[in-house]
């Protein structure tokens, strides 16, 4: 049920279960019939106290979506739930294999960085390595509900993903 | 036009209470005011027929002003007081503005936002900008018979906060509600996307006198989302004349020229380049002061090649844009073209190029950010119905940062994100007993404070004295609809509210636009005392009509003895309205009254989310 009080549960804003494999086709719905209702361009002829509100109903509604939609963002918000801080900006110690293939990756990237087609590969194997990330995410924290595991593999999808942008920075360059 | 059948206002409005919104289209070379009438968008004409107002203001030594066709015509004969091209220099510095060499303006420079010198006195492209709007707004009043509630003005969607707010304070002084600042592709969206009923993403190609931008806009039935929007907002028509101009002097071997002759030229070329849409060739043929005779031809071909660094820049803009939304250029199902420079064959040719597809031209490009505006304002005065509403989605155009030590930005907001939105950072003290704070907030990309725009400095003050690093001070960074930002912070520990103390880099503090009013600004017909009882007379107004409104739909959501409390002050609230001369008294009524329906407020807004989330609405979207 929503509950629009519930600004320290973004799931229950959107009246959504808890969980990282959310439905996303409910999550723009529930998104949008809320906007419908609270943008202020709904309350533009409205007291200076409704505006207000709807300014900020809408904010928590974009902040709620943004958090949920990017599975990063989500996976550290249910960990956080949960009392689990995923201490990005101190912990960064990672699994030896893990590391092997991020300098792996680097090295790729250096060596190729005017090989097109050999980026574009590179890139196939690092979405997929997300993928592999993502799925582990979902089982520790809808399976296992083992949130410190979420919490280490989100590290490894932020370094994912930050290489992946690096790469995709290359590839747009010789493109 | 199908989906433009709008019905009669909701039930809970009679016909007569249809309230009249303008949409204003302030643009740099032209600008146009445009509302819905019987359920069409439609741009208002003069007594004369004509649609376009000229964007050029010129001062006379009796501190008069001319506006429009009136002051164009003293384009050439009296070039340092007639301003044209203002837009390019609203919340701009003199260091900020490109060419600004071969303007003819005798510039004041000054920390924030420049002034241009003219017989009448030192005036704010703000002061120039309401001149216009004025005018425009004159134009409204002469055109309907019922009240104006209010308009929506567009800005270039690359507009910055001092952009903005600049547009904002012109409004004020020009005595013009805005219901909302929109951005000019968006609006351009909203008159193509309702017109067609266009589903699936678009871009939107907008190159106007002085401003470029494109939008990525994915539009679905009553929902136009913005995923990511860029430009120049120093890029335009004008910049192609300047370029022709260039080449001219060059072929025809000229020294420098005097300001008339600079303008009679330049003119000349403006005419060529519009000549050569249609024919592939034309010529600039111009006798100067001194009888030197120009006559230079100038082919499509030459065009496309002197100016072909322009498009390029544009293109590039596009690309950015794509990749920032995540999406490939045979994504996007059409290209609308917006803004007179897009008539330009090689604009044309390369925007076709990049999206694989021919540009969408079947609206007016002169007119559609208007009409746009136009039902954007006609929604917000509240005339659709419910099942006509559309909901729009837009996103802040560059990044918001504050300025750390060394210089460097620590983004807060990063572009592309959808507005309203708030981000809170947590500051704390460096020195034991240290009170206050400064923070200096940027907009932009760059990576250094100083490559980026100032919006301003926050000084916080009233921080309770503690050992250094034990305030934890955090402070909140509000973007609202229009994209304005605003700043509030709380210390932590304490929950003292510490008060802000805004420097604007080049906003105008209220104090300013006083002062301006005070100094005759030249439509104000009003004296201060007036304005403001009438103001607050607004206020008061609106405030009934929204409670009335609320309640008609929503008084059941109160107890008897609340409905009662309510009923009552807005009886004594119409009292006052009716009697009351002074504004004080009428401001202080309506804050009470305010406060007495604030809860109210709260619940409707929680019950409408409690309504939109149960199942049956959900599945209906």
């Amino acid at each position: 049920m929503a509950n629009p009080s519930a600004s320290d549960d973004y799931f229950r804003f959107f009246g959504l279960n808890q969980q990282f494999k959310i439905d996303l086709p409910a999550l723009d719905q529930a998104y949008l019939a809320i906007q419908k209702e609270v943008h202020p361009d709904r309350h533009a002829r409205g007291s200076d106290t409704e505006k207000r509100l709807a300014m900020q109903m809408a904010t928590l509604a974009n902040t709620a979506l943004q958090t949920l939609k990017n599975p990063v963002q989500r996976g550290l918000y249910i960990c956080q739930l949960h009392g689990v801080d995923a201490k990005l900006e101190t912990n960064t110690a990672m699994p030896a294999a893990f590391l092997m293939k991020q300098m792996e990756w680097r090295e790729s990237l250096d060596e190729q960085a005017e090989d097109l087609q050999a980026l574009e590969k590179l890139m196939d194997e690092v979405k997929a390595s997300k993928q592999d990330t993502l799925t582990e995410i979902a089982q520790a924290i809808d399976g296992a509900k083992n949130y410190q595991r979420a919490a280490e593999h989100l590290r490894g999808l932020l370094f994912i993903d930050k290489f992946a942008l690096e790469l995709d920075d290359a590839i747009v360059a010789l493109a | 036009m199908a989906l433009l059948q709008i019905s009669e206002p909701g039930k809970s409005l009679a016909p007569h209470q249809r309230r009249i919104a303008v949409g204003i289209d302030l643009g740099t070379t032209n600008s146009l005011v445009a509302i819905v009438r019987d359920a069409l968008p439609k741009v208002l004409s003069d007594a004369q027929g004509r649609e376009l107002l000229p964007s050029v203001v010129r001062y006379l030594p009796n501190g008069r002003t001319q506006a429009g066709f009136e002051a164009l015509e003293s384009l050439v004969i009296d070039p340092k007081n007639t301003i044209v091209s203002v837009k390019r220099y609203m919340g701009r510095g003199v260091q900020d503005v490109e060419h600004i060499e071969s303007a003819p303006y005798d510039f004041v420079d000054q920390p924030g936002m420049l002034k241009l010198r003219t017989v009448a006195g030192d005036k704010s492209p703000i002061e120039v900008s309401a001149e216009i709007l004025a005018r425009l707004r004159q134009l409204a009043e002469d055109s309907v018979a019922e009240d104006i509630v209010g308009a929506v003005i567009t800005v270039p969607a690359y507009f910055d906060d001092a952009q903005r707010q600049a547009t904002k304070d012109a409004a004020k002084l020009a005595d013009i509600e805005v219901l909302r600042l929109l951005n000019e592709p968006t609006a351009a969206a909203i008159a193509y996307g309702l017109d067609n009923a266009s589903e699936g993403i678009y871009a939107v190609y907008d190159l106007g006198g002085g401003t470029f931008d494109i939008s990525i806009l994915k539009m679905s039935k009553g929902v136009f989302e913005v995923l990511s929007t860029g430009g120049d907002s120093a890029l335009g028509g004008d910049d192609f004349d300047h370029r022709l101009y260039c080449w001219v002097i060059e072929q025809a071997k000229l020294a420098p020229l005097s300001i008339h002759d600079h303008r009679t030229l330049l003119l000349a070329c403006k005419h060529a380049k519009e000549l050569l849409s249609h024919n592939p060739l034309a010529r600039v043929h111009e006798t100067l002061a001194d009888g030197t005779v120009v006559n230079v031809g100038v082919s499509q071909a030459q065009l496309f090649e002197i100016t072909q660094n322009l498009v390029t820049k544009t293109l590039t803009a596009c690309k950015k844009a794509l990749r920032d939304a995540g999406l490939k250029a045979d994504d996007v199902k059409g290209v609308v073209m917006v803004g007179g420079s897009t008539r330009i064959p090689s604009v044309q040719r390369a925007v076709g190029e990049l999206f694989g597809t021919q540009p969408l031209n079947n609206l007016n490009p002169d007119q559609v950010v208007a009409l746009g505006a136009a039902m954007q304002a006609d929604l917000l005065a509240g005339n659709q119905s419910k099942d006509d509403e559309w909901l729009l989605l837009d996103v802040i155009p560059l990044s918001l940062g504050i300025e750390m030590m060394g210089g460097l930005v620590e983004k807060i907001i990063p572009r592309n994100t959808p507005i309203p939105v708030a981000r809170a950072q947590e500051f704390t003290t460096f020195k034991d007993g240290q009170t206050a704070l400064a923070i200096q907030v940027v907009q932009g990309e760059r990576e250094l404070a100083q490559d980026c725009r100032s919006l301003g400095k926050f000084e916080l003050r009233g921080i309770p004295g503690m050992a250094a690093g034990a305030a934890r001070i955090r402070v909140t960074f509000q973007v609202d609809a229009d994209g304005l930002l605003s700043v509030s912070a709380v210390e932590q520990g304490s929950g003292v509210q510490a008060s802000i103390d805004i420097k604007p880099s080049y906003g105008l503090t209220d104090s300013e636009i006083t002062r301006m009013l005070q100094d005759g600004f030249a439509s104000a017909k009003e004296d201060l005392l007036a304005r403001s009882l009438r103001e607050e007379q607004v206020n008061a107004q609106r405030l009934l009509d929204a409670v009335q409104t609320a309640l008609a739909s929503d008084r059941a959501l109160l107890s008897k003895e609340e409905q009662a409390t309510i009923d009552q002050e807005m009886i004594v609230l119409q009292k006052i309205l009716n009697e009351e001369t002074n504004s004080e008294v009428l401001r202080k009524a309506v804050d009470h009254a305010a406060k007495a329906s604030d809860d109210f407020a709260q619940m409707r807004m929680n019950a409408s989310i409690q309504k939109a989330l149960s199942g049956k609405n959900v599945a209906e979207i």
